[in-house]
């Protein structure tokens, strides 16, 4: 039950707002079990399998290999715990297990840091500027880490603006970007969205009766804030951080961007590329990051167990807010414009990288062109059409399989049904570098035919690990859809004589039709800047996606320009897709309320 | 455990959200050890009045005096009335001993008084077995004895109910609401309850006011208040009231449509007449006023009649024994009326 934590995060923050669509819906298969038991079964039963058979064979066994050979001695191919003693031995792996976890914790101190101050405001307050603070919520989202984070070194680095500018006037420097900080800063900004968005929605969610209860006994201030509306806001605050812990924890790009190598992801991709398949630690380090998702989405889903503090009344609404003094509308504009320049500096340094001529040591470019645009336009168009192909099948799988799973979860009574939610879901906590390198070692001796190559190396295996990799935004979108379809919606296309395919391809998707648009557009956003597993999948350039593209223009400094280029186009790509989702949602709720549907 | 008892006094109250007047002139006193009932519609300012009273809310104009001491300028947390809302709002994150131990941790006592009064206010509503629960895992009504204990533990002046029941099934309503009442009798506490029933204001309120967009209708017992409105709202929220126009003449109330009414205190300029539907007698000839049965509706104990008559339908209760009613749709009866004791309106 891991994926409490996730419809409460990752899946709030990606365009599907409603975090409590997990609702328990058994009381609607009951009903139907008895009598349509039989003739449902067969269709259901055989789409179930197929789902199950492709979640097998491209994410649970991987992965289960992945682990396996982390136990296997590299030679005789005898159980042993050899590879994790020989893990530990060396200094270099025992250092980048540190880093990792300093590097993932500090990003948590610092995305809280960040994160805080904004619910805070907007929700004890009366702020004008709370559209200001909910912009700050989605704009860092829309440019994955790894694409900002040479243009933060530029910005930040030893010799970045910032840093020249204080050494010029103030005569000192801040190692803003020094090895682990550049990686803790180009963090902690892209992902404290999930602490802002989490944290703001449980203290919406705390009734203001519940502070005046506190109130009335004789309580105030801080330390009411302290015993009362702190415990309540801490379930939400603990599923953002968990997450924001893990989704570092797990990250390729942006240590191999920032080149910091002594970290755990980028050892594992650095062993398996380097060293070769059979290197067994790179499997060490895939367990440890499984085994750390893992145990973090269960350690906050066992503080969270029965701690539903939602407690909201109706004709309740939110903790009472109060005006801002003068002073205290300076401070909170002051805390904001500062936040939103740091949130906003990877997106402007990376314009300035794409329209710059060359920028070195220098606050700003020398001069601006669009000569980068030209480049990738002429020499690299192969990057956009592989995204393109790629992210737009890889988003049709998932919600052809959301859909399939949805319906077999919620419609159907079919023994084991949940699992097949279970499976897609745990994708989540299946790091990118993981699944990359349990499909090499899964397909790298297995020939395709029609002489497509080796399966490992065969582009369409990359498509398979982003449909994986997203299909939990999918089907949530999916289950959310299919759940505020009315079941008498469809009874009364079964009593007027249509079949359950017919009802179903009727009645259902066309209902469904907006969330799984959306889920479409948040798979195809997302998979589009995916790096990670992509990665490690790549056989060669012509069959590289954007993201890849991106990684391998930014490894020299004349390329800087024409990645820059191409992370715009990426940045242009996701902020479309989100807009385009958020567009599709906030549509179908009005017509919902509209229609004066169940919901 | 025993309160000093303590009054209330509400001089000139008004308050408004905005534009908006929600409560205008309010002039009340309610004596120490009372039980009193803010009754009225949704709307009508009864909770805002009550929340006025511990301090949420807009700042209001005027004053309250609690004791004789004017309270009007205190933050709520400073004020010692003890406040049960309507949902409870028993904070989920602590157990039961936890938040009924609150408001005493927040008077800086030492635990080992704590301990005992917690312990005491638990017993007082009969759940000191269940101090370890967490809120969660309690019924509605066990939560709402918590909500009780909680507030009864800090020993407020002043005891504020804000709609208690409100969260309750109709059985337990019924239950909670006896054991309110024994509870707030034991500790001598003044109370103050809100409800918009009519039925929980009249079975355990020792006087009550009546509220109406902000402003109060009137104040008595819930007998004075029945038998005596003081205007065209009380008798109709109060009861079912059938409300004739007309005027006094020559000391009987005169209908409309010409019906003499004799009356035993005549009210001069009185325009109206309350007449309650037990109070009138329904047969098929022999009465004063003739009519036709519009409408009927069996009620279980009554059937409710509803009858066309000059001066427009009146409802009428009859008290309904076995056996199939006297009276069907369309058939004419004649009502005859004791309007001696009718209260009359001079509004």
């Amino acid at each position: 039950m891991i994926d409490r934590t996730r419809a409460a995060g990752v899946v709030r923050v990606v365009p599907n707002p409603d975090g409590d669509f997990m609702q328990d819906s058994s009381h609607l298969q009951t009903g139907r079990r008895g009598f349509t038991l039989f003739p449902r079964l067969s269709g259901a039963a055989a789409a179930g399998i197929l789902i199950a058979i492709f979640l097998m064979a491209f994410l649970v066994l991987p992965v289960a290999q992945v682990i396996y050979v982390a136990f296997l001695d590299a030679r005789s191919g005898a159980f042993t715990l050899q590879n994790f003693q020989d893990f530990f031995n060396t200094t270099l792996f025992r250092e980048s297990f540190v880093n990792s976890f300093y590097v993932s914790a500090m990003s948590v101190v610092v995305a809280t840091a960040i994160a805080l101050p904004l619910a805070y405001i907007t929700t004890r307050f009366n702020f004008a500027g709370t559209a200001a603070i909910q912009a700050l919520g989605i704009i860092p989202l829309i440019m994955p880490p790894f694409v900002g984070a040479v243009a933060m070194s530029l910005l930040f680095g030893r010799n970045g603006s910032i840093n020249l500018l204080l050494n010029q006037y103030l005569g000192f420097r801040i190692p803003f970007m020094e090895g682990l900080n550049g990686v803790i800063l180009v963090q902690s900004i892209h992902y404290f969205p999930f602490i802002l968005i989490n944290l703001s929605a449980s203290l919406r969610n705390i009734d203001r009766s519940m502070e005046e209860a506190a109130q009335n006994l004789g309580s105030h201030g801080m330390r009411m804030f302290r015993r009362i509306v702190f415990p309540l806001a801490m379930p939400g605050y603990l599923a953002g951080a968990a997450l924001v812990f893990i989704k570092v924890f797990d990250d390729l790009g942006t240590p191999l961007l920032l080149n910091v190598n002594n970290m755990l992801a980028p050892q594992a991709y650095l062993r398996i590329t380097g060293v070769g398949i059979n290197d067994p630690m790179g499997y060490v380090i895939s367990f440890i990051l499984v085994a750390f998702s893992v145990f973090s989405l269960w350690a906050s889903f066992l503080f969270m167990r029965g701690k539903d503090y939602a407690t909201v009344q109706k004709g309740g609404g939110g903790l009472s807010r109060r005006d801002l003094k003068p002073r205290e509308k300076l401070l909170a504009w002051a805390v904001i414009l500062f936040i939103l320049a740091l949130v906003l500096s990877p997106h402007v340094g990376l314009l300035l990288l794409a329209f710059g001529t060359i920028w070195s040591f220098a606050p700003l470019p020398d001069g601006f062109t669009v000569q980068h645009f030209a480049t990738i336009f002429t020499q690299s168009s192969q990057y956009v059409w592989n995204t393109l192909i790629y992210a737009g099948s890889a988003a049709v799988i998932d919600v052809v399989l959301g859909v399939g799973i949805a319906y077999i979860v919620i419609r159907t009574g079919l023994p084991g049904r949940k699992w097949l939610d279970y499976m897609a879901t745990a994708a989540l906590a299946v790091p990118g570098v993981v699944l990359g390198i349990g499909y090499l070692r899964m397909f790298h001796g297995i020939q395709l035919p029609f002489g497509l190559g080796q399966m490992s190396s065969f582009w369409g295996i990359i498509i398979v690990a982003l449909a994986v990799r997203r299909l939990p935004y999918a089907l949530r979108a999916c289950m959310a859809a299919l759940q505020q379809v009315s079941l008498s919606l469809e009874e009364a296309a079964e009593s007027l004589g249509a079949s359950r395919a017919s009802t179903i391809r009727r009645i259902v998707v066309p209902l469904m039709a907006g969330g799984i648009l959306a889920g479409f557009v948040t798979s195809f956003a997302t998979a589009a800047v995916e790096l990670s597993a992509t990665i490690m999948l790549v056989g060669r350039s012509s069959d590289a996606p954007l993201a890849y593209g991106i990684y391998l223009y930014m490894q020299s400094p004349a390329g800087r320009g024409p990645g820059a280029a191409l992370g715009i186009l990426a940045v242009v790509i996701v902020a479309l897709g989100t807009y385009l989702s958020q567009r599709i949602i906030e549509r179908e709720r009005r017509r919902q309320t509209m229609n004066g549907e169940p919901r | 455990m025993t309160q000093a008892k303590a009054g209330i006094r509400i001089e000139n109250l008004h308050l408004a959200f905005g534009a908006t007047k929600v409560l205008e002139g309010i002039d009340m006193v309610i004596e120490p050890g009372e039980f009193f009932a803010f009754l009225g519609p949704s709307g009508s300012g009864k909770s805002t009045l009550l929340r006025a009273i511990a301090g949420f809310g807009p700042t209001p104009r005027g004053r309250i005096l609690i004791g004789g001491r004017d309270i009007a300028d205190l933050p709520p947390w400073k004020r010692d009335v003890g406040m049960v809302f309507q949902s409870y709002a028993l904070w989920p994150h602590m157990s039961v001993r936890r938040n009924v131990a609150f408001g005493l941790e927040e008077r800086r006592l030492p635990a080992r008084q704590i301990a005992p009064r917690v312990e005491a206010a638990l017993d007082t509503v009969g759940l000191s077995h269940l101090a370890d629960r967490m809120p969660a895992q309690l019924s509605g009504g066990q939560q709402q004895r918590v909500a009780l204990a909680r507030t009864i533990a800090i020993e407020p002046q002043v005891l504020l109910l804000d709609e208690p029941l409100s969260n309750l099934d109709a059985a337990l309503r019924v239950q909670m609401r006896r054991e309110l009442l024994a509870l707030q009798r034991k500790l001598g506490l003044t109370t103050i309850f809100v409800t918009h029933d009519q039925e929980e204001a009249n079975t355990t309120s020792d006087r009550m006011a009546v509220l109406d967009r902000g402003v109060i209708q009137q104040v008595g017992t819930p007998q004075q208040l029945y038998d005596r409105p003081a205007n065209a709202f009380v008798a109709g929220f109060l009861g079912t009231a059938n409300i004739l126009q007309g005027a006094m003449q020559g000391g009987d109330f005169v209908t409309a449509a010409g019906q003499r009414l004799p009356v035993a205190a005549p009210v001069a300029g009185a325009s109206r007449i309350v007449l309650r539907p037990q109070n009138i007698r329904l047969a098929a000839s022999g009465g004063d006023i003739p009519g036709k049965v519009a409408h009927r509706e069996f009620l279980g104990s009554q059937i409710r009649y509803l009858v066309e008559t000059a001066d427009g339908q009146i409802i009428v209760d009859t008290l309904h024994a076995t056996g199939a009613p006297p009276f069907d749709p369309g058939a004419p009866v004649s009502l005859s009326i004791d309007s001696r004791s009718a209260p009359l309106l001079a509004d």
